[in-house]
């Protein structure tokens, strides 16, 4: 410790106490979005870096300053904005326009009862179909989504968790069909179930036999589709509703090692699945706290799978992530003020380091946002890829007092948690007695209560209100695309071959029963065009449905 | 002199919707203001919340849906009432719903929607306010 620097230190300290009186700061306690507490200001005193073990460079353990040497000098970050909305048609046609105005990967938002494992035409898909994302049913839906786009040359993200196997298989089904072999295929399922338990909401199966279906992924991919992703282990939802920084790295990293633990014990090598895990963060508004909580996570997560699951592949121990800036901060009120506050949430994603990115457009706390929109929260990463030069040198802000600091708290903060849920028995347990529901509702309340005490002023919302006009040209989905999707249903079933069908399903049952990987069996499937609804029905017959506990 | 009723509240998720963080933060405001709320969880068909808050014998029905379904969710929740008897039950609604949604569903006799950036004490007050005459 520099005992200088110390005497300095606390001789400025007294002398800015005594004026204090004169003029005092604007706030008696400074806390940042997840309550840490905000110093005055940091010095080398707050940070004592064992620089090569705590920072080390970057592309090399503990990966603290990025997973790449070179980071966006060599490449930018994927620039992915989630899409998709009524039919395959017309979500096929906004890809078209995204890939034309210069987005580099896809990713697809698929409709509730897709996500649920419902076709179109079920009861409870009544009102939700093609609502919140495109609605597919069977291979033939998806292959109108992906016409004339090559899947050799994008990579393509897919939101979808209970029914992963389901939908990927129709991906490697519609490369097939397009001369594409399944090892050329590059992109990410998001298949993590455990997040919807506690934040999401679309699970559908019970945890044991979600995590055999996730595993079964993990050990088919790895032999037969060694480019995918084979999960997006999401703090992502956890943010949204409602956690703090802290325990959205706690949380997504709890569950990150219960999959890890899950594919050990199913036998596989960590060495072989650990590569293709990736990440899914928020970004959300407090500018330097996210940047730190992008630091803390990559390199507490390089320290769990060197340390615990002693990983030897450099690749099992980078956490590769995507961001998404946060839903939830966006306003309803004056919403073009959502492009500065996106702006700002992208900002801190790339100079944390991130893989690729997801902007949210401006009026996504009315509606699905319209392609104007898209294009300015598209725009807005180009402008900061192309024009701001943060881009050209790796992990501008290491050294500052400020982050490094920050940086160590996330850290520790989040160890102290995923301990704490190690002694209950890992992630599966702790959601399973509601523990982490618990924690985000509280967190999630006092945010609330904390805004309506105007202890947080959110612009427009809490203050600097004005009278407005209600928005006009929002986007709107057609009350009739469930219909239509009947009615294409109606005809799949009525053209396919039946036979092939029962006996297709036949065999996911007997697979499902037995040990067996379910994957090959459920690609059998889909190529004779069984449906969705139809395969996940099979599987909750086998699997059963789960059933949370509800609290408050 | 009897103990005077709380405002009974069912809050509820119709849909296949799972954003509950609105739902929740709004039925813990409700309870902290002194009314007893009952919370159904996710993916309530509109049969299953009318069932539930004539059994729970409620004061007030409250509807949150971030999905875009609103419009068949919560007057199917209306209906499936007055056809059970049970139309003095205050029905509220919540989510992220266009302005221009707002008078097709206050005619199908949603008394009230809440839209993204309301504060809870003007949920208590309205409930205060229109709950409770039955």
């Amino acid at each position: 410790m520099d005992e200088k620097l110390s005497n300095v230190f606390t001789q400025w300290d007294e002398k800015t106490q005594k004026t204090l009186g004169k003029y005092p700061e604007r706030k008696h306690k400074f806390v940042n979005a997840s309550d840490l507490e905000v110093k005055r200001v940091y010095t080398p005193l707050d940070v004592d870096p064992n620089y090569t073990e705590d920072l080390g460079l970057p592309g090399e353990y503990p990966f603290t300053r990025g997973v790449q040497p070179t980071m966006y000098r060599g490449r930018f970050w994927t620039m992915r904005q989630y899409a998709g909305m009524a039919t395959a048609e017309e979500s096929n046609a906004r890809y078209r326009y995204l890939l034309a105005q210069g987005q580099t990967g896809l990713s697809v938002a698929f409709d509730l009862p897709t996500q649920i494992g419902y076709d179109s035409d079920h009861y409870l898909s009544q009102g939700e179909v093609g609502k919140v994302g495109v609605a597919i049913d069977s291979l033939a839906d998806m292959e109108m989504l992906f016409d004339n786009i090559p899947l050799d040359k994008v990579s393509t993200s897919m939101t979808i968790n209970a029914p992963a196997s389901v939908l990927l298989a129709m991906y490697i089904a519609v490369a097939e069909k397009q001369g594409v072999p399944m090892n050329k295929l590059s992109g990410t399922i998001q298949n993590d179930i455990l997040k919807e338990y506690v934040a999401r909401g679309t699970y559908i199966f019970p945890p044991t036999p979600s995590m055999r279906l996730i595993t079964d992924i993990f050990a088919f991919c790895y032999k037969n589709v060694p480019e995918w992703n084979t999960i997006s282990i999401s703090g992502y939802h956890i943010r949204e509703a409602g956690s703090s920084a802290v325990q959205e790295v706690a949380f997504t990293l709890s569950d990150g090692i219960a999959y890890v633990q899950a594919a050990l014990d199913a036998g596989l090598d960590v060495d072989d699945f650990a590569p293709r895990l990736s990440f899914f963060f928020n970004s959300h508004v407090d500018f330097f706290e996210e940047i730190a909580k992008f630091r803390a996570a990559r390199r507490l997560w390089a320290k769990v799978m060197k340390e615990r699951f002693g990983a030897k592949n450099s690749r099992s121990l980078m956490l590769r992530f995507h961001t998404q800036t946060g839903g939830s901060t966006l306003t309803a009120q004056q919403p073009d003020n959502n492009i500065v506050r996106v702006t700002l949430q992208a900002m801190a994603a790339v100079l944390g380091g991130t893989q690729s990115l997801h902007t949210n457009s401006r009026d996504e706390a009315l509606a699905l946002p319209t392609e104007e929109s898209v294009r300015i929260a598209l725009r807005t990463q180009q402008i900061i890829a192309y024009e701001s030069g943060a881009v050209d040198t790796v992990d501008p802000l290491a050294g500052s007092y400020y982050v490094e600091s920050l940086t160590n708290q996330i850290e520790q903060g989040a160890w102290e948690q995923i301990q704490k849920i190690d002694a209950m028995g890992g992630a599966i347990k702790a959601i399973e007695k509601g523990y982490i529901q618990k924690e985000i509702q509280d967190c999630a309340y006092t945010w609330q209560r904390s805004i309506e005490d105007k202890e947080r002023i959110v612009v427009g919302v809490n203050q600097f209100q004005v009278k407005e006009a209600p928005p006009q040209g929002l986007l709107r989905v057609d009350a009739s695309v469930g219909e239509m999707q009947a009615r294409k249903l109606k005809t799949l079933r009525s053209t396919r071959d039946t036979n092939a069908v029962e006996q297709a399903l036949a065999n996911i049952d007997t697979v499902a029963r037995g040990r067996e990987n379910v994957m090959p069996a459920i690609l059998d499937a889909v190529r004779v065009y069984a449906t969705l609804g139809e395969i996940c029905d099979v599987l909750r017959k086998v699997f059963g449905e789960y059933r949370p506990e509800d609290m408050l | 002199m009897a103990e005077q009723r709380k405002i009974r509240v069912l809050v509820a998720k119709p849909g296949l919707d799972g954003h509950d963080r609105g739902a929740k933060v709004v039925a813990r405001a409700l309870r902290d203001a002194g009314m007893e709320v009952i919370y159904t969880g996710l993916r309530q068909t509109p049969e299953q919340i009318v069932e539930a808050a004539i059994q729970e014998d409620v004061d007030v029905v409250g509807l949150s849906c971030l999905s875009g379904a609103h419009n068949h969710l919560f007057p199917r929740v209306v209906e499936l009432l007055k056809a059970k008897d049970a139309a003095d039950i205050l029905v509220v609604g919540g989510g992220v719903i266009p302005e221009d949604d707002i008078p097709f569903l206050k005619e199908s006799g949603v008394k009230e929607i809440f839209t993204p950036g309301t504060s809870t004490g003007d949920v208590v007050n309205f409930i205060r306010s229109h709950a409770g005459s039955k």
